[in-house]
């Protein structure tokens, strides 16, 4: 089915940069957000506080691929998802889509850049008007942006017959009344109905049971591949990220701390951090059970992260220079980095630095 | 096999008002004294009303119960009064999905845990405090001391499932009902407290009814596996049977569906279509419409769960045996 060619809604910017151009450069992003003191704490009772949400992050992302964000709660995948798309205003860094900075003079404008990108989120039913009926809600992108009304319904009843919901049965029934994955497939046939290059996932399939997750999963990849699009697909699930993403990124407190292609940190994952949540993926083989629990403890607040390495008061190889220096990213030839001082690819630190912690 | 320390028989649940719903049909399963059964299903299979109907927390008004439930050799569905008081807590007990609301947020975790043994047991106030810290210290929360007098809130989610269960294990229950304990947990937290439930499930001998989505959590944890499917259960064997070889095609479908490892460049197997309306199912096997196997019969009658050696399936035709796994 090809919806490119409609009338009266010119088609989203042709790619400019070309194949090698990165679809989107996200460079050095922050948001700190200001935590408010307790009951107690008067106008001028102790130091502001700052939750360091996304602490310079910093990814390409290739067209056409699919990259994965990984991370427990807290770790800022979610923020950095509304950061891109400009849903929450960043403190600092820069978006270049495709070769264009993103709302800077002669750069791309905000809608344009909010065209090419669409979002799906993980609660279904918040995201949809509760009193729209669905095929209203898919139309009502387009018509915003000068299409027709017959037009814009047109477009919404094929968007909802290819995502699978016959618009016959489904395009005048309101949200309450479809089950959580059809409601996740009406969100999906919203997003597309912009002809979006680059689309959010944020946690898309989290809250759906595993039959239904693995049709929309299904469905998701053959709409990837009929549109041309990129995706960023943000999960806590490793199965699922595992099976769709061709790069993950891992975050933990605000920072990126591996990333590399699916296999490469799947099979030699470089980070202990990204090693610890690998293995507590519970194994599915009763023979085979979890002994030992690869780490103690939750994740820590984002309030006052560690100095250092953020990770090294839950990591089993902490010694003083974690305590001393912030790792940075290292990346070998095949893309594949980590922000570790014993990052295994490129040996240990010098003997002094690796005295243990005090 | 020794007596069975809970036995479900023809269970029905149906919540009746304005549309009544039958939530459960006919259940009918035992749980042996130190067994964990691990109740798998999906939203609306029935799970959590099971776990929900065991404690008698529906309420009476909007609810019909039907069947037998007895649990030591009482019958829970007659207990009244201060019996029940005693059942509850006493002899079985609950951990929530969501400890951030199963907790009272306006008195610590210590005085809650505290007041609940002093329910069940003729102790002093100090007396109690002194078993709340050991309960604390008991599911590893570090500095017991100093969290005995925290609120819930001060504590993060993984700490406040320990004391959740510390909670629940406090007056030595025989049957612990978890309810889906580590899905709002991160997978971090979770293997810790799947971890904690087994040990502590091996040190006081209690039996365990685990109620999850998640087929690795329950293989964690679980010694059989029971399937349920819009209200009934339609596999229940032991967990490694169950997994290397399933005999209801719901299940077949479930684990197949359930992204792994080996799924990636491929599409994934789907269970077509969805659930039936609890409110007005089928007469035949409630999964004929999304069967692949389904012939006439299925939709006739509805396929009874049949124990044999090996386990127990509901199914007219069901899934054949490879060759290989001769169980």
């Amino acid at each position: 089915m090809n919806l490119a060619g409609y009338a009266g809604l010119e088609a989203p910017s042709a790619d400019i940069g070309g194949p090698a151009q990165p679809l989107l450069i996200v460079r050095d992003l922050r948001k700190h957000y200001a935590v408010r003191g307790g009951p107690l704490r008067g106008p001028f009772g102790g130091p502001k506080q700052q939750v360091k949400a996304v602490d310079g992050v910093g990814f390409d992302v290739a067209k056409g691929e699919t990259l994965a964000i990984v991370g427990e709660s807290g770790c800022g995948k979610s923020t950095t998802a509304k950061l891109i798309a400009r849903l929450v205003d960043p403190d600092g860094g820069e978006l270049v889509f495709d070769g264009l900075g993103v709302a800077r003079f002669g750069g791309m404008a905000l809608k344009d850049f909010r065209r090419n990108l669409q979002m799906v989120f993980q609660d279904s039913h918040a995201s949809l008007n509760p009193r729209m009926p669905v095929g209203e809600a898919v139309a009502y992108g387009p018509r915003v942006h000068g299409l027709s009304a017959n037009a814009a319904r047109e477009r919404a009843h094929a968007l909802l017959a290819r995502v699978g919901l016959a618009p016959e049965l489904y395009a005048q029934r309101y949200p309450h009344e479809l089950s959580g994955g059809q409601r996740q497939r009406v969100n999906i046939a919203r997003a597309l109905a912009f002809e979006p290059r680059l689309l959010i996932l944020d946690e898309a399939v989290a809250a759906l049971d595993k039959s239904v997750q693995a049709q929309v999963l299904n469905l998701l990849q053959e709409l990837k591949a009929e549109h041309g699009l990129t995706y960023l697909f943000i999960s806590h699930d490793l199965h699922v990220v595992h099976y769709i993403a061709d790069r993950v990124l891992v975050m933990y407190l605000g920072q990126v701390v591996e990333s590399g292609p699916v296999e490469a940190l799947f099979s030699h994952a470089r980070h202990p951090y990204t090693r610890a949540l690998l293995s507590a993926v519970p194994s599915m083989d009763p023979a085979r059970r979890t002994q030992q629990s690869p780490l103690t403890g939750d994740p820590p607040n984002p309030i006052n992260p560690p100095s250092g390495c953020r990770f090294r008061d839950r990591c089993p190889m902490a010694r003083q220079i974690c305590e001393l220096r912030v790792p940075v990213m290292r990346l070998t030839a095949d893309g594949h980095g980590a922000a570790c001082h014993f990052d295994p690819a490129f040996g240990e630190p010098a003997a002094l630095d690796a005295r243990p912690l005090a | 096999m020794t007596a069975p320390l809970l036995s479900v028989r023809d269970l029905s649940v149906q919540f009746t008002g304005a549309r009544s719903a039958s939530a459960l049909s006919h259940l009918s399963f035992d749980v042996a004294p130190g067994e964990v059964l691990g109740l798998l299903g999906e939203s609306g299979s029935g799970k959590s009303v099971t776990l929900r109907t065991l404690l008698r927390l529906h309420p009476v008004s909007r609810t019909r119960v039907t069947g037998r439930v007895t649990v030591d050799g009482q019958d829970v569905l007659a207990l009244k009064g201060p019996a029940l008081q005693a059942y509850r807590g006493g002899v079985v007990s609950m951990v929530f999905q969501e400890p951030g609301l199963a907790f009272d947020p306006v008195y610590t975790v210590g005085q809650q845990i505290a007041e609940f043994v002093r329910a069940h047991e003729a102790l002093d106030a100090a007396a109690a405090r002194r078993r709340a810290l050991q309960l604390l210290d008991r599911v590893q929360i570090p500095q017991a001391e100093r969290r005995l007098d925290a609120y819930p809130h001060e504590l993060s989610g993984g700490m406040r499932q320990r004391a959740m269960i510390a909670l629940a294990l406090a007056c030595k229950p025989k049957l612990l009902l978890a309810d889906e304990p580590t899905t709002a947990l991160d997978a971090t937290v979770q293997i810790q407290i799947l971890l904690l439930l087994r040990e502590l499930q091996r040190e006081t001998g209690m039996a365990v009814i685990f109620v999850t989505h998640d087929i690795g959590a329950a293989v964690e944890v679980a010694d059989r596996l029971a399937v349920m499917y819009a209200g009934r259960i339609v596999e229940d064997r032991p967990v490694a049977d169950l997994l290397a070889a399933p005999r209801h095609p719901y299940s077949a479908g479930l684990l197949a569906s359930t992204v792994g490892t080996q799924h990636r460049g491929q599409p994934l197997v789907t269970i077509a279509g969805a659930p039936p309306d609890l409110a007005a199912l089928p007469a035949g096997c409630a999964f004929a419409a999304r069967c692949a196997a389904a012939l006439d019969d299925c939709r006739a009658a509805v396929p009874p769960l049949e124990r044999q050696a090996g386990g127990a399936w509901a199914c007219w035709h069901p899934v054949r045996m490879p060759p290989g796994a001769a169980r």
